[in-house]
C-alpha cells in the first residue's frame, strides 16, 4: 500500500454562480505521478491553488502528510513539504538563476534577526539551491539573470525553485507547455526520477507526455471529475473519448 | 564585471562621506547647518528607501514617524535642563517604532493604492493630534530649550558637534541597512517585492516580515526626528505633514529606487534644487513660485534618468562611448 502525502476530500470552489471546482477528491501518493487534464477552464488550476492553499475552498478537506491541512496558510503547507509551480512563471527576473533557488531555498531555514549575516553565507539554502539547480540541469547557467534565460530555462527554473524547499508533495502546473521537444524529454525524466521520493500532481495538457509518464489520470470537465483511472483504463474510456480526448 | 560595479559603488560612497567628514573645514555656518539638515533628511529618506525600494511598499506617510521622534525628544526632554541622551533618543526611536507597529499593523493588511491611502490617513491622525490639541503646542510647536547631553563629553549647542554626531548616524544607518538588505531578513524583503505571491509559496509568511520592515523603518524616522528636533531647537507640526511624506518619495525617486545610496543623493540632489529654485538672487520675484521650477526639473530629471541619479553614470557612459553597455550592466544590481 503506497502512502498517501495530499489528499483533498469533496473540494468544492463556487465564484458567485460559476462552480469552477465541484466536489472533487484527490489522492497524491509517494512514488506515483498524478495527471489531472482537462480543457481550458475546467478547474484545474484552481484545484492546485486550494490544494497549496493560495485560497481556501468554499467547501472541502485537505489532509497534507497525515495532518488536518485545511485552514493552514499556504506558507505553512510549503514549510510542511508542498512544492508548487505556477502556469505562469514566478522567477524573479532580476536575480541569478542561483539566487532564485537560494531564496526559495531560505524558507526552510528562516533566521530574519540575525540581521548581520550576509545571506550567500547560508550553508542549507546555498546547498539545496545547488542541488535543485542540478537536477533541474540548470548548473551551466546558474550565474546568469534569469529573466535572461530562454522559455523553457525559465520554466525549468520555476520547477528547480519548487525543489529547492525540499517538498516531499509536488503541484506542476502545466510545467511543459511552450517546452520543445528535447526540453520535455528531460523534463519528463527529472519527474521520472523524482516520482521515487515525491508524490506528483501533475497538470498538462501535451497529452503524449502525459501517457508516458503517469501512473493515474484524472479527467476533468466543467469543474467535475468524469474519470480517474489507469491511463489505459482512461485511453479506452467512453465518456472520455467523447468529453476530451476526442479520438486521441 | 559584477566586483567592479560592485567596488564601484561603495567607493562613490566612501569618498562622499569622507568628503562630508571634511566639509565642516571650509564650510561657512549656512553651509554646515543646511549639509546637517540634509543629512538628517538622507537618513529619512533611507528609511523609506527601506519600505519602497527594498519591499515594494509604498509608504506615504513617514512624516508621522519623524514628528514622532522629534517631538517625544522635546516633550521627553526637563524644561530646565539638558535631559540625557541615552534616554531620550532611544525614547524617540522607540515612540516611532511602535506607531508604526500600530499603523503597519493595520495598514499591511491592504494592498496598491489603499496601502498608500491608509498610510497617508494615519499620518495625517498623527498630523492632527498634534496641530488641534494642546499636546504638542499646538500650531506653534514647542522649542526644545536645553539640547540633550552625554554628560560633558558631547556639546549638541555647538554645530560642528551636531553636524558630526549627524554625519555618524548617517554613515551608521547606511552601513545598518546596507548589511540588513543582504541578510536573510533583506533577502526577503526583495523578495517580496517582486514576487509576494511566489515567496509564500515557497514557505515564507510575508505579513510579518512586511511589519519588521515597516517597525525597523519607523525607528530610523524617528532617529531622524530626534536629529532634527536637537538640530532646530524646535518642532512644529508641518514636520509631520503629507508635504514632507510627499518630498522624501520624490527624493528617492529621484536618487534611483532600489539603491541604499540612491536615497542619500536624492535627499542632497533634492534639497540643493530647492535652495537653487529659492534664491532670489538668481530667480528675483519668481523665486517665490520656487515650487514650479523644483517640480519642472524633477519631471525632467525623472524622464531623462528613469533609474534616477544613481543610473546617471551609465546614461553618460552610453552618450560618451555610443556602445550598448555590457548584458550584465543592463541590469541593475540591487
Ligand atoms: N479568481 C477567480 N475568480 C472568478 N473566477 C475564476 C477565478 N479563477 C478562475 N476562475 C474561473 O474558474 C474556472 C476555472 O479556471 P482554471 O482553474 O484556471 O481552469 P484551468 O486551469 O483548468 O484552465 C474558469 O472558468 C475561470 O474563468
Ligand atoms: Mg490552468
Amino acid at each position: 500500500m503506497a502512502e498517501t502525502l495530499l489528499r483533498g476530500s469533496d473540494i468544492t470552489q463556487r465564484w458567485g454562480g460559476l462552480v469552477a471546482v465541484n466536489a472533487v477528491s484527490i489522492e497524491l501518493e509517494r512514488g506515483s505521478v498524478h495527471a489531472v487534464i482537462g480543457t481550458n477552464g475546467a478547474g484545474k488550476s484552481t484545484l492546485i491553488n486550494i490544494l497549496s492553499g493560495e485560497f481556501p475552498p468554499t467547501e472541502g478537506k485537505i489532509e497534507l502528510l497525515g495532518q488536518e491541512a485545511t485552514h493552514w496558510s499556504q506558507a505553512k503547507r510549503a514549510r510542511q513539504g508542498l512544492g508548487r509551480s505556477y502556469q505562469r512563471n514566478t522567477i524573479f527576473p532580476d536575480f541569478t538563476v542561483f539566487e532564485n533557488c537560494r531564496l526559495a531555498a531560505q524558507a526552510q531555514v528562516q533566521r530574519p534577526w540575525v540581521w548581520w549575516n550576509n545571506a550567500q553565507k547560508c550553508k542549507h539554502s546555498v546547498t539545496a539551491a545547488n542541488h535543485a539547480l542540478e537536477l533541474a540541469g540548470l548548473m551551466s547557467v546558474k550565474e546568469r539573470f534569469a529573466g535572461l534565460l530562454s522559455h523553457g530555462q525559465k520554466r525549468q527554473l520555476e520547477i528547480a525553485m519548487c525543489l529547492a524547499i525540499q517538498p516531499k508533495v509536488l503541484l506542476l502546473d502545466e510545467p511543459l507547455a511552450g517546452m520543445g521537444a528535447e526540453e520535455t524529454d528531460r523534463m519528463l525524466e527529472l519527474l521520472a526520477s523524482l516520482k521515487r521520493d515525491h508524490a506528483i500532481l501533475l497538470v498538462e495538457h501535451d497529452m503524449d507526455a502525459v501517457f508516458r509518464i503517469a501512473d493515474r489520470i484524472t479527467v476533468m470537465v466543467n469543474g467535475s471529475v468524469i474519470a480517474s483511472d489507469t491511463p489505459d483504463q482512461i485511453r479506452v474510456n467512453a465518456d472520455v473519448q467523447t468529453a476530451y480526448l476526442g479520438g486521441h | 564585471m559584477m566586483d567592479k560595479f560592485f567596488s564601484g559603488k561603495l567607493l562613490f560612497v566612501g569618498l562622499l562621506f569622507a568628503g562630508l567628514a571634511l566639509y565642516p573645514l571650509v564650510a561657512s555656518s549656512y553651509g554646515l547647518d543646511l549639509v546637517s539638515k540634509i543629512m538628517i533628511y538622507a537618513i529619512l529618506a533611507m528609511s523609506l528607501e527601506l519600505l519602497v525600494g527594498s519591499t515594494g511598499l509604498v509608504c506615504f506617510g513617514q512624516a508621522a514617524f519623524f514628528g514622532i521622534g522629534a517631538y517625544i525628544a522635546v516633550m521627553l526632554s526637563p524644561e530646565s535642563e539638558s535631559g540625557h541622551l541615552l534616554w531620550l533618543l532611544p525614547a524617540a526611536i522607540l515612540a516611532a517604532a511602535v506607531y508604526a507597529l500600530f499603523v503597519g499593523a493595520l495598514s499591511l493588511r491592504t494592498k496598491g493604492v489603499y496601502f498608500i491611502m491608509v498610510t497617508l490617513a494615519f499620518a495625517q491622525m498623527a498630523y492632527y493630534v498634534v496641530h488641534d490639541t494642546k499636546l504638542g503646542g499646538g500650531t506653534d510647536g514647542i522649542y526644545l530649550y536645553f539640547k540633550p547631553t552625554l554628560g560633558s563629553i558631547l556639546d549638541l549647542n555647538h554645530p560642528q558637534v551636531l553636524y558630526f554626531f549627524t554625519w555618524v548616524f548617517l554613515v551608521w544607518t547606511f552601513i545598518f541597512l546596507a548589511i540588513l538588505l543582504g541578510s536573510h531578513f533583506g533577502r526577503v524583503l526583495a523578495g517580496i517585492r517582486i514576487n509576494e505571491q511566489r515567496m509564500r509559496a515557497s514557505g515564507f509568511s510575508t505579513y510579518p516580515y512586511k511589519l519588521a520592515a515597516f517597525v525597523t523603518s519607523g525607528g530610523i524616522a524617528g532617529l531622524a526626528g530626534f536629529l532634527f528636533a536637537v538640530k532646530d531647537g524646535f518642532v512644529n507640526p508641518e514636520m509631520m505633514s503629507w508635504h514632507l511624506s510627499g518630498a522624501l518619495l520624490i527624493m528617492i525617486i529621484l536618487g534611483g529606487l532600489g539603491h541604499l545610496r540612491g536615497a542619500i543623493i536624492g535627499a542632497f540632489a533634492f534639497v540643493f534644487l530647492q535652495e537653487f529654485f529659492k534664491s532670489s538672487d538668481i530667480f528675483g520675484a519668481f523665486a517665490k513660485h520656487w515650487q514650479l521650477g523644483l517640480g519642472f526639473t524633477i519631471i525632467a530629471c525623472v524622464a531623462v534618468l528613469p533609474k534616477g541619479l544613481v543610473g546617471l553614470p551609465e546614461v553618460l557612459r552610453k552618450r560618451l562611448y555610443g556602445g550598448r553597455p555590457s548584458s550584465d550592466a543592463q541590469i541593475v544590481l540591487k
